[in-house]
């Protein structure tokens, strides 16, 4: 994109419809009123990873800012605490919509990559989609090694009292790292997830085609 | 003066008997009132103490009545005796219920009441029943200037109340500025989309009324009298003339959008795609008489981008463009933006603004702009800059803070600019002065009144017509002429309807008053009325030019010619009239100078000063009416004595009170300035500007400047006024007791 056709999108609708046509609830963008409720809600305000507020990331959908929306982390900070969508008084689905966009950014491949939230969905969802069960110990582990093998180390060193603990009272069991135990019927499974997402790509192109 | 036969009475309801010696009250009445009749009666608002005094003036000849009860503010259909000078003296608001119900109380609490007696006495027999204003007009023609939307309604309001209409327009058509509308803002559920300017409807209206007698392409060449009486020439385009009598008029002269040439940052008159909103209605009218789109003027390339700038030219805090916000353009934006959306959901309509303000249900109609996909951005825009056929608007991003925000290539500019009154000639700017107002001037008057004072309504400092905003909303400084729709404060198509039926009601109500003789608001019904012995008279013009109402008129030999029907009763001629000669048949410089002198003054051994309490009878008087209904307790050495404004005070009260010993005067009035208060508008102000001289009298009779104190007071400091009134008689026990007592 060239930087005169960059200027010239700014602030045009173009990013907008792209948001409404393909992001779940993004229809509701353009209903924002800029009152603020939502920023002054927001629990995560006080984090430092917090660079954009929703009532700004929906000015900045308005304003055509499209690579920087989708590459933010902002969204991916939300905790679904819904105090934004009990506020709003436009009615605005805010949570969702965080959600929403931050899908659609992780299916465009533009999403921050080592993204804490991001990282973990996806290893939660493998994790769990792979035997049909969640592996706490495989999840827990791939969290603390998410960083390179010597932070992994440091991390779980810093966890060791609380592994013990878990270990004595047998919430832990540390042959789980080998296979672990799997739900009965682990095909069914896989057919059924490949099953959804196909649906989902269907519908999806079927939104893209109009 | 003939026989005269004054009366007292003093009531001893409300706790009155017990809290005060009533039999020594009626021999103060007696004695020092000099009344030959003095009654008190147990309950004297009742039926048996109004029967009474009935009873006195069928049958004793009582002319003259002293009533020492409530407030002259309470009971006031009981004791309405309109054939009667009547006085209140007020004992139980302005005594009893301000003081403590205690034994060391008592005897200053029964030497207040004592001393309103004495007042009471005194006051009424300076005054005589009031007659009416014998200057009266019949004439019940209601004249509407302005065709637009406000004057039409207007007609057909008053009209339908059986009242004959002329109506004058300047231009050849009826419909004014809602004419020019492709369409309005919706005012009926459910506010979603633009509607019928309804405009052909009220013109069919007036067209097919009888009662409505309409000139166009005719203006106002000439208005003489008062109201009742009004004789307007109007003068239309073939030259002729025509002569309406008329009762009352409504000045519905409208609004001039600001001119957007003065705009040239924003492209205003620089590019033909820059339009402000009535450009934008001529091409969505044009585009809606062809195919429906809109197009740029500059090539007619239909349009695919269009920008809306609010606030252009307005909320200006540098002072070279309008202060205000006008109220109408963020709904007539959003309306305009819909034009588009409308026919072809994909231009890109965007509203820069700073506060989207939509009031009422324009928040519905708000929503629904955005979900037809109008974009709203909240920023401030510096500049727009065409070329050829686009523009580029550049603006400052409030919500992203990005100050180098722009956006390029659009192919139409709306400029939402304010509404400039068009109230005529401003008659208190000098001409020099007004190239310099940041409001164009317009040098042509609208009413060419005969009046003194100039030709038209005196407006407000933004060029509006002035009027008691609070309290009088269309009422304008000239009786009988009433403003409505935006030539009084801007104002969208809805709120002009109801402004215009407000201000036909109200000129009904004045005409109606005219006739009967009565004063018009705010002392509504008021049969008293300036009488002037203009033998005494030595032609100052000090009346003429400070009458807030443009009552007063000069003759050939420059004196005063009261125009009673005009006249709003404030008195604002009596306290600036140096040589006293004018004066209400019960309000004059001796009634309440007589009060001041009936006090009785103790010694400056005694340690009971007097302090002297002018009070405007509008919002002090009421404010400490209210005190004594909350128990607010205040010091028993005051004297209050109301008045209908501070503008009616004299002089000589004052100089006259401190001669007589009293140790300080306190003049309460409402608000003045810009932000004023005053019911008579000019009057606390006028009042002001004499009183700041009295500082002179105070060095001749060589007292302290605390003597004098005037305090601004408005009708709810019902907890501060006795505050202040407490501090002050400390401070005076400070200042000593004044040298003047025992004289």
């Amino acid at each position: 994109m060239s930087a005169n056709t960059a200027m010239a999108e700014k602030y045009r609708n173009n990013f907008l419809k792209e948001i409404e046509d393909q992001v779940e609830m993004g229809d509701w963008v353009k209903m924002c009123m800029q009152c603020g409720v939502c920023s002054g809600s927001c629990p995560t305000n006080f984090q430092s990873a917090w660079e954009h507020p929703p009532q700004e990331l929906f000015m900045m959908i308005r304003a055509g800012k499209r690579e920087e929306v989708l590459t933010t982390s902002s969204m991916w900070n939300c905790t679904s605490c819904y105090n934004c969508i009990v506020r709003c008084p436009r009615k605005l689905p805010i949570t969702h919509i965080m959600h929403g966009i931050a899908e659609y950014a992780h299916r465009l491949g533009m999403a921050p990559k080592m993204q804490p939230t991001r990282f973990f969905s996806g290893l939660f969802w493998k994790n769990c989609t792979h035997t049909g069960r969640v592996n706490e110990l495989k999840l827990s582990l791939g969290l603390y090694f998410k960083d390179g093998f010597a932070q992994g180390v440091k991390n779980g060193m810093a966890m060791q009292t609380v592994a013990l603990g878990l270990l004595k009272a047998k919430r832990l069991n540390p042959f789980e790292l080998f296979g672990g135990h799997k739900c009965k019927d682990q095909k069914g499974i896989q057919a059924m997830l490949k099953k959804a997402y196909e649906i989902e790509r269907s519908r999806k192109t079927a939104k893209m085609a109009g | 003066m003939a026989d005269i036969k004054v009366a007292a009475y003093i009531c001893k309801g409300c706790g009155l008997g017990e809290r005060l010696d009533a039999d020594a009250l009626v021999k103060i009445a007696q004695k020092d009132g000099k009344v030959p009749m003095a009654k008190s009666h147990e309950f004297l608002c009742n039926a048996d103490g109004v029967a009474m005094i009935r009873n006195d003036i069928a049958n004793e000849g009582v002319t003259h009545i002293m009533i020492g009860a409530c407030s002259r503010r309470a009971k006031t259909e009981a004791f309405f005796f309109p054939e009667n000078a009547v006085a209140r003296a007020n004992l139980r608001e302005g005594v009893i219920w301000i003081r403590p119900d205690t034994d060391e109380a008592r005897e200053t609490t029964q030497e207040m009441a004592e001393d309103y007696i004495r007042m009471g006495c005194a006051e009424v027999k300076a005054m005589t029943a009031p007659g009416g204003n014998p200057n009266t007009g019949t004439s019940k023609t209601l004249l509407v200037v302005g065709g637009g939307v406000t004057g039409m309604t207007t007609a057909i309001e008053a009209s339908k109340t059986g009242y004959p209409v002329v109506l004058v327009e300047k231009s050849g058509a009826l419909g004014g500025w809602a004419a020019k509308l492709y369409k309005r803002v919706p005012v009926h559920e459910p506010y979603k989309s633009p509607a019928d300017t309804g405009v052909g409807d009220l013109v069919a209206q007036v067209q097919g009324d009888s009662n409505i007698k309409v000139y166009l392409n005719a203006t106002v060449a000439k208005t003489d009298g008062a109201p009742g009486r009004f004789v307007v020439d109007i003068a239309t385009e073939s030259g002729a003339t025509h002569t309406e009598d008329i009762g009352a008029i409504v000045q519905a002269s409208g609004f001039t959008l600001y001119d957007m040439n003065k705009l040239p940052e924003l492209g205003g008159g620089k590019s033909a795609n820059v339009v402000d909103q009535a450009g934008l209605e001529a091409l969505a009218i044009a585009a809606a008489a062809g195919d429906g789109v809109i197009r740029r003027p500059s090539d007619g390339q239909p349009v695919k981008s269009v920008v809306f700038v609010q606030c252009a030219g307005q909320r200006d805090p540098t002072g070279t463009h309008l202060s205000f916000c006008s109220g109408f353009c963020c709904n007539a934006s959003i309306k305009q933006a819909m034009y588009f959306k409308d026919t072809n959901p994909s231009v890109d309509t965007t509203i820069i603004y700073t506060d989207l303000r939509t009031p009422g249900n324009g928040e519905d109609f708000y929503r629904s702009a955005q979900e037809k996909g109008v974009i709203f951005t909240k920023g401030k825009v510096a500049e727009v800059v065409p070329t050829a056929n686009t523009s580029t608007v550049k603006f400052n991003d409030l919500i992203l803070g990005d100050a180098d925000a722009s956006m390029v290539d659009v192919d139409l500019v709306v400029l939402a600019t304010g509404q400039v009154a068009n109230s005529g000639i401003n008659i208190d700017a000098p001409a020099a002065a007004a190239e310099e107002g940041a409001v164009e001037i317009k040098p042509i008057s609208i009413l060419n009144l005969t009046y003194r004072q100039g030709k038209d309504v005196p407006q407000l400092k933004q060029g509006f017509t002035d009027s008691h905003f609070i309290c009088f909303p269309y009422e304008t400084r000239r009786t009988g002429i009433y403003t409505a729709g935006p030539v009084r404060r801007p104002m969208d198509i809805a709120q002009a309807r109801e402004d215009a039926t407000g201000a036909a009601l109200k000129a009904i109500q004045a005409l109606e008053n005219a006739e009967l003789g009565r004063a018009a608001h705010p002392r509504s019904g008021d049969l008293s009325f300036p009488k002037v012995r203009l033998e005494g008279c030595t032609q100052c013009k000090r009346c003429t030019v400070e009458c807030p109402f443009g009552a007063i008129d000069e003759d050939e030999k420059r004196f005063p010619v009261f125009n009673e029907s005009r006249c709003r009763r404030c008195g604002t001629c009596m306290g600036a009239c140096p040589v006293r000669v004018i004066s209400f048949e019960n309000y004059s410089v001796n009634s309440v100078g007589a009060q001041i002198k009936a006090v009785d003054i103790p010694d400056e051994f005694s340690e009971k000063p007097r302090i002297l309490i002018l009070a405007c009878e509008n919002d002090a008087y009421p404010a400490l009416d209210m005190a004594g209904m909350s128990r607010n307790e205040y010091s028993a050495f005051v004297r209050i004595i109301p008045i209908r404004c501070l503008g009616s005070v004299n002089t000589i009260w004052i100089t006259d009170a401190l001669n007589a010993g009293y140790d300080g005067v306190m003049l309460m009035g409402c608000k003045s300035g810009d932000e004023y208060q005053c019911h008579f508008v000019k009057g606390s102000e006028l009042g002001r500007v004499r009183m700041s001289k009295i500082d002179d009298t105070l060095k001749t009779l060589n007292l302290e400047s605390e003597r004098v104190r005037d305090l601004e007071v408005a009708i709810t400091d019902i907890e501060r006024v006795p505050e202040m009134i407490n501090k002050y008689a400390a401070e005076l026990v400070a200042v000593g007791p004044s040298p003047f007592k025992g004289f």
